[in-house]
């Protein structure tokens, strides 16, 4: 007999419209990684928060550990040894990672807390499961995989056997993914189960045993992880076959759309972050730049699209200087920007999705007249757009924020497509999406350089990258230290220039 | 979209029907019939033409300033200093309407615009600190009131009048007063500063609803960042918000200069019509035709209070703390929000 630590059975949750879960099973054994695979919207979070006690469900049974269980509420669960590591953390910022961890459950002595020894305490968990935490450091001065790490301790302090972690990766960079992996590895040594909430198939492929696949809110069923592929994976999640390697015919470069020369740019405490580079995008070509978070990218793009101010360099746009200029004019010149952050940058959440889509072109006509909006344009406009790229909304009055993550996205790259730019940046387009909203979005870029058009690509997906540039500048330290066609590399040379190392043999340009 | 208009609408009324249900309570706990207190208090505000005619005049600046915090909200900001702002806009009207001799369809505009180019000026500080050096607008704009109060005092006393405590009256020219407004209304004080206060609310909902000016004021009080990338300039729309705030608020005050008192006395502290604007925007829900009606209730209340220590025997003190409690239930808006979302889902 297996020995579940939790099962699922016939789970059903209804909202109201919708039927979020409808039968679906899941079982998890002790000491593995479960994947729960579905798309966004699929309803893997609502089957987690049943399973952590935040929903009710209308029908089904939860056993743990084989005995039937009612979980009522988020206290039951942690009593019960499940653990949950939320996508946004819930940590107190001004505290110190020992004071989070305790948040709740403090260790008291004569009605004092007692923080040596809640100190000593987590200091033990860090080092047994290798998390190499500081107990005394606070929230604010340490990184986003820290936090997580911070976050998976505080539910193994209060006893964890069964941790779900919900899309864990999604914040992370590829060397703290890596870190992650490890260290749940080194979990499910010490008996601890996990559950993987994921749509990233190459993770699943890579550490976990078992995957259960849940598709419009049906469970779909349960795989071995040995026994398959990420083909069979992705079709099972999104119900038809899906290609990974994006079709393009070869890129047809005409002259140079956006040239940078010699460009330095120092971040608000003066240190250099883009030391001299130089970089050309050509028309009808996409330009993907690899490269670890922090190398300079950031910086690079806030220059071109005038949202910072350079130091010195030049950058130019079909010839002609843009060199800081306002954001404006830098958009009127015809470039596009897809924000790395859709939420901070990329919408006004509390506007509707049809003043979202004239966010940088209200002032002209035919949105307005003589300072005067003409709502009646902005939202026809805004149809045309919704229809084209199928962005689903249930009007074009909805305001931004009630929309899915892939359906802003979707809005954002409508807006800046359509005002037909002779450069389009697009900084991680498709962070946090599922896989048909990333094919989507692939097709869409490739149709625009197949039009002419120039494409920045800034991703620190290496699988992006390779997969529909035409041409990956390689970015360390402020600069391009590598040129290659990705039909002529692989993700292991990639890796190691993203990381410093030189390669002799420069790719031509 | 028509349910949260709808929501939006109801929230505020049962605001204030828990706090005329609190105020009740508090007055039966102390021997007094409440219904005979609101009683009063309703004969106060509309009981005749005079109260009436003293209502509508109290109304007055309370949708400016209303307007003024109220507008500054929209855009992201915080207007504490609508009070400084009347201030300045009070003393600036009344300077004009003392000192400069004109026939009135010249002095009366100069005059109100004079005064909302002061309460503009008080905004302008507190708007440019913030755009420029990202200085919190809630400080400078506590720190302008008190300047206010006491730079005008040392004028009225100093340099409008020798050590007067008050200033003369205005010219005639400049005066908002009707003697035929007065004798309709059993000579209240009611002047033709309505007019104006609807005028501006009129003007801040087409400005913000329907103009390129208003699109990026409402988009830069969202999100400052998004707006940045769309190619807005954040620090303009700040200062700018702040002006017209400052300026809705120094109308505030050309309302009293020019039209309810006709001149202006030294204070010895706040006059409170600038601290009121934020309980009035805050429950006309930052929207001009709410904060029109919120103006009104709050201008019924004030003076419909007046007649209930006589009318109903209720103290004066007790009907500040009802005052008080209506609009503590209307700061509290968020439980009754959470409330009435619980009920809709649980009704589902």
């Amino acid at each position: 007999m297996d020995n579940y630590v939790v099962e699922m059975l016939n789970i059903r949750k209804e909202f109201p419209g919708i039927v979020a879960n409808n039968n679906i099973n899941l079982q998890v054994k002790k000491g593995e990684i479960h994947a729960l695979l579905g798309e966004n919207g699929a309803g893997k979070s609502t089957l987690m928060n049943v399973l952590f006690g935040l929903y009710q469900p209308e029908k089904g049974e939860i056993r743990i550990k084989g005995e039937k269980a009612n979980i009522t509420d988020p206290n039951i669960a942690n009593d019960l040894g499940i653990g949950m590591v939320h996508q946004h953390f819930m940590l107190v910022e001004t505290f110190t990672v020992t004071q989070n961890i305790i948040l709740g459950s403090e260790p008291k002595r004569f009605g004092m807390i007692d923080i040596k020894k809640a100190e000593k305490d987590v200091q033990e968990l860090s080092d047994r499961y290798g998390l190499s935490v500081d107990p005394k450091a606070k929230i604010q001065n340490i990184s986003v995989g820290m936090q997580q790490r911070v976050e998976i301790l505080k539910t193994l302090y209060r006893g964890a056997e069964v941790l779900i972690l919900d899309e864990p990766t999604a914040v992370l960079t590829p060397q703290e993914i890596k870190e992650l992996i490890g260290i749940m590895k080194s979990l499910i040594k010490e008996g601890i189960s996990i559950i993987l909430i994921t749509h990233k198939l190459k993770e699943i492929m890579e550490v976990c045993d078992r995957c259960t696949v849940i598709r419009k809110g049906e469970g779909i069923g349960t795989v071995e992880v040995s026994e398959t592929n990420p083909n069979e994976l992705a079709s099972l999640m999104v119900g038809r076959e899906i290609s990974f390697t994006t079709e393009k015919k070869p890129a047809q470069p005409k002259d140079n759309i956006l040239s940078i020369e010699d460009l330095r740019i120092k971040d608000s405490r003066g240190v250099e972050m883009v030391k001299g580079l130089n970089l050309e995008v050509k028309a009808g070509e996409i330009v993907g730049i690899a490269g670890v978070d922090g190398n300079g990218q950031s910086e690079l793009i806030e220059a071109i699209t005038g949202l910072s101010k350079t130091e010195s360099g030049k950058i130019s746009l079909n010839e002609k200087e843009i060199t800081n200029m306002s954001p404006r004019k830098v958009t009127e010149a015809g470039i596009s920007h897809i924000p790395q952050d859709r939420h901070k940058f990329g919408l006004v959440l509390d506007f509707p999705i049809g003043e979202n889509m004239v966010l940088q072109t209200y002032y002209q006509k035919p949105y307005s007249k003589n300072g005067i909006l003409s709502f009646k344009r902005i939202y026809d406009h805004a149809n045309k757009l919704i229809e084209e790229y199928d962005v689903r909304t249930p009007s074009e009055y909805t305001k931004a924020r009630a929309l899915s993550g892939g359906n802003q996205q979707k809005a954002i790259i409508a807006r800046e497509v359509d005002r037909s730019p002779d450069l389009i940046i697009a900084a991680q387009p498709t962070r946090g999406l599922d896989v048909g909203a990333i094919e989507f979005i692939h097709k869409k870029l490739i149709e625009e350089r197949d039009k002419g058009r120039g494409v920045l690509l800034i991703s620190f997906e290496l699988d992006e990258i390779m997969n529909i540039s035409d041409r990956i500048a390689v970015m360390f330290d402020g600069n391009i230290v590598a040129n290659v066609k990705p039909e002529e590399t692989n993700e292991q040379e990639l890796g190691l220039l993203m990381a410093g190392s030189r390669k002799e043999k420069v790719g031509e340009q | 979209m028509f349910a949260n208009r709808m929501f939006n609408t109801v929230v505020p009324v049962i605001s204030v029907l828990l706090g005329l249900i609190a105020g009740a309570i508090i007055m039966l706990g102390f021997g007094y019939n409440p219904i005979k207190g609101y009683a009063a208090l309703l004969d106060g505000a509309f009981g005749n033409a005079y109260f009436f005619g003293e209502t509508i005049r109290q109304v007055t600046p309370y949708i400016l300033t209303g307007l003024a915090v109220a507008f500054a909200f929209r855009a992201g900001l915080f207007n504490i200093g609508a009070e400084g702002q009347v201030i300045v806009g009070w003393l600036a009207a009344v300077w004009v309407g003392t000192t400069i001799e004109a026939p009135m369809i010249i002095h009366l505009p100069i005059a109100l615009i004079v005064a909302a180019l002061a309460g503009g000026l008080w905004g302008f500080v507190p708007g440019l600190l913030k755009a420029k050096l990202g200085v919190h607008e809630v400080i400078i704009t506590i720190m302008m009131n008190y300047i206010a109060l006491y730079l005008s005092n040392h004028l009225i006393r100093n340099v409008l009048t020798d050590k007067q405590d008050t200033t003369d009256r205005v010219a005639e020219s400049a005066s908002l007063a009707s003697n035929w407004l007065m004798e309709l209304t059993s000579y209240s004080r009611l002047h033709w500063g309505i007019l104006v206060a609807l005028v501006a609310a009129a003007f801040m909902w087409f400005l913000l609803e329907k103009t390129t000016t208003g699109f990026e004021l409402r988009s830069v009080g969202y999100n400052r960042h998004a707006s940045e990338y769309a190619g807005m300039k954040v620090g303009k729309n700040i200062i700018l918000a702040m002006v017209i705030s400052g300026g809705f608020a120094g109308l505030a005050g050309a309302m009293e200069g020019l039209g309810t008192f006709g001149y202006m006395p030294t204070h010895a502290a706040f006059t409170n019509i600038g601290f009121d604007g934020i309980a009035v925007a805050l429950l006309g829900g930052n929207a001009a035709l709410g904060t029109v009606i919120a103006a009104f209730l709050f201008g019924i209340l004030k003076i419909g209070a007046l007649n209930m220590p006589t009318g109903a025997g209720v103290p004066g003190e007790l009907v500040e703390i009802v005052i008080a409690l209506i609009i503590f239930f209307v700061a509290s808006s968020y439980i009754i929000r959470w409330v009435l979302l619980r009920f809709k889902k649980e009704g589902n």
